[in-house]
């Protein structure tokens, strides 16, 4: 089944049974590797992407349910100006280890300061505690978001 | 499936992936200001090539190769900034390259084979990178001296370039290239001293961390290139077990599904995209020939532990006369037992694979490239200079990928498929399948005298991963990895004796776990001493204070700890503080942890406070980062850690039931660095290793339930319930 | 996993029943029949004119034997009891875990030995029928032949020859653990005299085909009542408050009586069919436990006109209210801050391992499947569902692995799983539940692994 959606801002066409978690289309078949697999059933916030702006995990998100949406990765964040912010704290705080986690961190982050543009440390628990971090860089996370929120605000 | 829209990342990849196919060293291209190409060229041709790590072209391209993986640790900025710190090299325009498979070049002084692990990275190549970054600096100035004709010694170096002090003449790296590559390496350089230092000690910005903010890092697992398949797998649930039986039909009918591999104990589907073949495997059935572990439990294993650690073990380390000591007064004994441990790196287990019948390409991150070679090339029956392992990042590492078992089933698999193919290992398989932190049980008796310990006897008994991974190391039966941290315990007690029981459990392969076997040692001494602190009526920290005068390292930031932590400070009830001391990766550690028990059970960290003591730091920031991290790895493990075996099979599968301690759960976490001129200790692994033992203890303050084993039985400490 | 039905109940009402014969209030508990409230007259199958509600689908009428065997089988769920998780279908071995001991499902295979094999026709009439075994022993109602009674022969043979068609296995289901007097299968013999009426099924002339059709299949093949009506005294069913909704087996069936504000009088025809073939229906929830087994196994494989008939009979029963029950179907605020403020611990979990897929509304963004808003489960103030899910997780096999939700009962302590339940119904339902850690412990007590 030919599949349209807006990626990133582009159009991208494919051809994936609808049950397809989009996932592993973005990985598989269009390759887009920044959105990553971790556990594939919505426990570990690797795959996190933003469906009309709102952080989703992909590896349980059918894609035939995604008709005409737009999504967001992690490879076009960046060009949101709370995307740009938010990578450029978690370059400032050194966040990153490994980094296998933190795309979906980032978007998680992202949609957060989106919505709630001054967070305070519940609001970072409630956005944040379903993407897990091996490395441990929960620390860092919370202070880069704060950092993020402070810049974006002046 | 087809795609119908413009890949330019999979294009882009492909120019990168032809290159490495050409078997030359891999260029690992880091952003480091503006962008440049990926190496092509022969590393050797056209460029100053004074050591196995530097390369320098005409265009002053600096091309550090780096022996040792990067997973998260920093290793890659670390090992950079040694090696340009005494090149003088600028270091924005610095590339990095992955270390091809050369055991002679690039081993690891601390093991002899090629590995990245036990936090050595930067203390055993401390001093061989400082001496590589000398000799190629004082060739460089030579080559300047040699043109000016004026002594060396008139000349310094700085960013890149030679100057002559006196005439104001300079040269850039680059302009010395070919006349330097005709001097012969010298010896004996004299290193800087560190009080010179410009980059050595300062918070320098990461080198890796740029793409892995925007999706353009490559990992193993996002290896992409023309004409790739993609494949996930199931091996037979019990260790050990075989294929029986495989009934395909229902996967062959599903569109996208390519071919079935069957191997003696495994079956893999090859399908378009990795979702097809997971549900592919999901409709195949499988009949398993489950073998002699088909009825091995968690309760055999630990009746076989708790059976050999009766039996008197090799002595690793004895001073006084422990038995004599033992026997003059009352002792007291405790046994502490630890879990089974999964490594649940945050990538999981993958490999991708092409393999012909003159060639094998592996794309992977693994912490032991030599050894991956060496495997694929068993594999594919092919000689070794017939594979190539392209090196990628590692999403975590952890000591799973100080493993070779994925590449040798990947390249198994791959044998028999056509063109390349991924193999992705999905949660469950990779947590199923692992290669456990052992099962270890530590028995441990001892004397006081007064509020002295005066003899102190311990046994580990427990797997040898050592004997397994690197058997020359093992020495008279003694695995130093399984006694680290207990055999060399900074305290000073007259009657000492160390034992080590190797028993290893039916069943469960076993292997390094991030803080390897200190992490067991110290749990189990770090408890023990919180025990006979209350026997003798004293507080923790002057109870080990008065054993530590030998180690001033260890008892200053034991003091330091004590003083930054507030301890001694009345705590709410059932809240409390507890400490833990280690020797570990020659780094000294005093951690306090204050915690919280509530009426169910369910434990509040609610502080940690660490000093720590890891020599000179490379890279500060780098340090405090790993201690934040490891920390967390840790007191996962103390409050959720657990593999447990039902039938053979490993009962845990995903993050669901392999819990993690997640964002809103991490207390505040204190550091202290102590400067220190010291040479540097290792921090990934030590800063894994206190906070079980200082949470441990934190809780038995909180609840006086002195817990013997990991993780955490919250049924224990929870107050007790009316309707019970 | 899931227990099938009440049989906890039912094995005490088997032990007390002798008592009461002896009160002589026998024939008041027995109450009235299942198809009693249509007032209506009953008349013999031939004496129905309007077609043959029995049966296979019209549709199916030219199948063979082995076909029409085989939907009659789905649709009276047999596979379901009779397959051991990881075992072999059809052979048996179900544990049925009570606090008394545990019960195991039989072997239904033709094995001559193990199985069913040597069954002739009329024995296996009298076990479908009566509850009697070929070796005259009483079968534990466990095996709900009060509702097979219904079943004509001839279906019944249908299903007989299904089952002779599947591959002969040799298995012997574990021996019962029951402690006495629940080991007295004689006892069964008193029980079925008085709640077995033995009758096939009779149509009511004054109701349409559809309804009958749908009479048939809810009452002799699915056994809708016997899991959702509640038990009288005797522990058989009280049909005086017909699809009520009852505790069954540690979970909760839920009130399937047409009752607008705790019934399905609020959803549509569509919504229940969706229910039944999908196992989820917008804005209601989805199936769990036993309910999404039947989905999977039965309901699922059923012809649209057969669930639309079912949908038409369970509409027509007499609407019962199901006290302190109420339900909103309003989504919970968008922001965690709104809504619920107490339960720090269930809301830490929640926002771990749940907002990811259920969201902070209740409406999932991942799939309708996982949307709380709306549901009996979430509005049940006793949590039951919620917990049980919570402990063993959920999936549901149509669509094509729609979606499924993994088992926290090994990981989260009961503590934690009291307090992520009393979170959830507080936050998405019309009234929080108040779960202990005591009572989480007793729903994993009831439920087998
Ligand atoms: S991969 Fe999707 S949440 Fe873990
Ligand atoms: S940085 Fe490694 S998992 Fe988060």
């Amino acid at each position: 089944m030919a599949t349209t959606l807006t990626i990133n801002g582009q159009e991208r066409s494919f051809d994936a049974p609808p049950e397809m978690p989009l996932l592993w289309v973005l990985r598989d078949i269009l390759g887009l590797t920044g959105t990553k697999f971790g556990c594939g059933m919505a426990q570990c916030g690797a795959c996190t992407v933003h469906v009309d702006g709102k952080p989703v995990r992909s590896c349980v998100l059918p894609v035939g349910n995604l008709q005409s949406r737009t999504i967001t990765t992690i490879e076009g964040i960046g060009a949101t100006p709370v995307g740009a912010g938010v990578q450029k704290a978690w370059l400032d705080l050194e966040v990153v280890q490994c980094g296998y986690c933190q795309s979906g961190q980032i978007m998680s982050a992202a949609a957060l300061l989106a919505s709630t543009p001054d967070p305070d440390d519940s609001d970072i628990d409630a956005a944040m505690a379903g993407n897990i971090c091996r490395c441990g860089t929960y620390v860092r996370i919370r202070a880069a978001i704060k950092q993020a929120a402070a810049t974006q605000k002046s | 499936m087809t795609i119908t829209a413009e890949v330019p990342e999979i294009s882009r990849r492909r120019i990168l992936g032809g290159a490495l196919a050409t078997g030359l060293v891999l260029a690992f291209h880091l952003p480091l200001g503006a962008a440049r190409p990926p190496q092509t060229k022969d590393p050797a041709a056209g460029k100053f090539a004074p050591n196995a790590y530097i390369r320098i072209d005409e265009s002053d391209q600096i091309t550090l190769i780096m022996p040792q993986v990067e997973m998260g640790q920093g290793i890659y900025t670390g090992v950079a900034t040694i090696l340009a710190e005494e090149l003088d090299a600028d270091l924005t325009q610095v590339v990095l390259q992955h270390a091809p498979p050369e055991e002679k070049l690039y081993a690891n002084p601390s093991f002899g084979i090629q590995a990245t692990g036990g936090s050595t990275s930067v203390r055993a190549f401390w001093t061989p990178l400082r001496k590589a970054g000398a000799a190629a600096r004082a060739m460089l100035i030579k080559a300047a001296a040699d043109q000016w004709q004026v002594a060396p010694a008139s000349c310094s170096a700085a960013l890149g370039t030679v100057l002559h002090i006196e005439s104001g003449r300079r040269l850039r790296y680059g302009e010395l290239v070919d006349p330097a590559s005709k001097l012969s390496a010298p010896s004996d350089i004299p290193l800087k001293d560190p009080k010179n230092f410009v980059l050595i000690g300062k918070p320098l910005k990461r080198l890796d961390t740029p793409d892995k903010v925007n999706g353009k890092v490559i990992y193993g697992i996002d290896a992409m290139m023309p004409g790739l398949k993609f494949a996930t797998l199931a091996q037979c649930p019990v260790f050990g077990g075989k294929v029986a039986d495989v009934e395909d039909h229902a996967a062959m009918q599903i569109p996208g599904v390519r071919q079935i591999v069957v191997l003696d104990d495994l079956v893999a589907v090859i399908a378009d995209d990795t979702w097809t073949a997971k549900r592919g495997l999901e409709a195949l059935k499988i009949t398993w020939n489950e073998g002699k572990n088909a009825n091995v439990s968690s309760k055999d294993i630990w009746d076989h532990l708790r059976a050999a650690s009766e039996i008197e073990g090799v002595v690793a380390k004895s001073v006084g006369d422990v038995a004599d000591a033992l026997h003059l007064g009352e002792t007291y004994e405790a046994s502490y037992e630890m879990p089974f441990l999964a490594h649940a790196t945050m990538e999981p287990l993958n490999c991708t694979v092409h393999v012909t019948p003159s060639f094998c390409n592996v794309w992977v991150g693994t912490q032991i490239i030599a050894r991956a070679q060496s495997v694929a090339a068993r594999a594919a029956g092919l000689p070794e200079d017939k594979v190539t392992i392209h090196q990628h990042l590692l999403g975590g590492g952890f000591g799973r990928r100080l493993e070779v078992d994925m590449i040798a089933t990947a390249v198994r698999i791959g044998s028999k498929v056509d063109g390349p193919v991924k193999i992705t290992w999905m949660r469950e398989e990779d947590i199923q399948h692992d290669i456990y932190r052992p099962v270890y049980r530590d028995t441990i008796s001892a004397r006081l005298s007064g509020d002295k310990v005066i003899a102190f006897k311990y046994r580990v008994a427990g797997s040898s991963v050592i004997a397994r991974w690197l058997p020359p190391a093992v020495q008279q039966g003694i695995d130093n990895d399984a006694v680290d941290s207990a055999a060399d315990t900074p305290y000073d007690i007259p009657n000492f004796q160390v034992e080590y029981v190797r028993v290893e459990p039916p069943a469960v392969p076993t292997g390094f776990w991030r803080g390897v076997g200190p992490n067991n040692n110290v749990f189990a001494i770090e408890s023990f001493m919180d025990e006979l602190a209350r026997k003798a009526n004293k507080d923790p920290i002057a109870f080990r204070r008065d054993m530590l005068g030998k180690t001033p390292r260890i008892q200053h930031v034991l003091d330091l700890v004590a003083e930054k932590s507030n301890w001694g400070q009345p705590l709410p009830r059932r809240v409390g503080r507890g400490v833990s001391v280690q020797p570990t990766f020659n780094t000294s550690i005093a951690t306090v942890v204050e915690a919280e028990v509530d009426s169910g059970g369910d434990v509040y960290i609610r502080q940690v406070t660490l000093a720590v003591d890891c020599g000179l730091a490379i890279n500060p920031d780098t340090v405090v980062a790993q201690i934040e991290g490891g920390m967390i790895f840790g007191l996962t493990a103390a409050l959720y850690g657990e593999i447990t075996l039902e039938k053979g099979r490993v009962q845990q599968s995903n993050f669901h039931d392999y819990r993690v301690l997640r964002i809103d759960q991490i207390p505040k976490i204190d550091i202290h660095l102590v400067k220190s001129g010291e040479a540097p200790g290792g921090i990934g692994e030590a800063s894994v290793i206190g906070g079980p033992p200082a949470l441990r203890n934190a809780i038995y303050a909180a609840t006086g339930v002195a817990l013997r084993r990991l993780p955490i039985d919250r049924g224990l400490i929870a107050e007790k319930k009316s309707w019970l | 996993m899931v227990v099938r039905a009440g049989i906890v109940r039912v094995f005490i009402g088997a032990v007390i029943v002798g008592a009461i014969v002896a009160l002589g209030a026998v024939w008041y508990v027995r109450g009235p029949d299942p198809l009693a409230f249509t007032g209506g007259k009953s008349v013999a199958l031939a004496d129905y004119k309007d077609g043959d509600p029995t049966g296979v689908p019209t549709s199916m009428r030219q199948a063979s034997l082995l076909e029409r065997g085989r939907y009659l089988t789905e649709a009276a769920d047999c596979g379901v009891c009779h397959t051991a998780p990881g075992g072999k279908e059809y052979a048996g071995g179900f544990a049925f875990k009570m606090p008394f001991g545990t019960m195991y499902s039989t072997n239904i295979t033709p094995d001559k030995e193990t199985g069913i094999g040597k069954y002739t026709d009329q024995e296996f009439l009298d076990a479908m029928h009566r509850g009697i075994r070929r070796d005259g022993a009483r079968l534990y109602p466990a095996m709900p032949y009060t509702s097979y009674a219904y079943i004509t022969d001839a279906d019944a043979l249908a299903i007989k020859a299904y089952l002779f068609s599947l591959a002969s296995v040799r298995a012997v289901p574990p021996e019962n653990t029951l402690m006495f007097p629940f080991n007295q299968r004689w006892a069964m013999a008193f029980w079925s005299l008085v709640f077995n009426r033995d009758t096939r099924f009779r149509p009511d002339p004054s109701q349409s085909l559809k309804w009958n059709r749908g009479a048939y299949l809810a009452e002799a093949l699915a056994h809708c009542g016997e899991c959702h009506t509640p038990r009288n005294i005797g522990f058989a069913l009280n049909n005086r408050e017909k699809f009520a909704g009852a505790p069954v087996g540690g979970w909760r069936a839920f009130n399937i009586s047409p009752d607008k504000a705790t019934g399905l009088g609020g959803w549509s025809d569509e919504d229940i069919a969706s229910y039944l073939s999908l196992g989820h229906a917008p804005g209601h929830g989805t199936a769990s436990g036993a309910m999404g087994e039947a989905v999977d196994h039965s309901f699922s494989k059923m012809t649209q006109a057969d669930i639309e008939a079912m949908v038409a009979f369970v509409r027509s029963v007499p609407p019962s209210t199901t006290p302190d029950f109420a339900l909103r179907s309003a989504p919970a605020p968008a922001s965690h801050k709104d809504g619920v403020a107490a339960n720090l611990l269930g809301k830490k979990i929640f926002e771990g391992a749940c907002a990811s897929c259920h969201g902070w509304t209740g409406e999932s963004a991942v799939s309708p499947f996982a949307t709380l808003t709306g549901s009996a489960a979430i509005n049940d103030p006793s949590a039951t569902n919620v917990a049980q899910i919570v402990i063993g997780g959920t999936r549901r096999l149509t669509p094509a692995r729609a979606l499924s939700m993994p088992s926290f009962g090994h990981v989260l302590s009961d503590d934690e799983i009291a307090a992520v339940s009393n979170y959830v119904t507080a936050r998405f339902g019309a009234k929080g539940s108040s779960l202990t850690a005591r009572d989480v412990a007793n729903m994993r007590a009831q439920v087998s692994d």
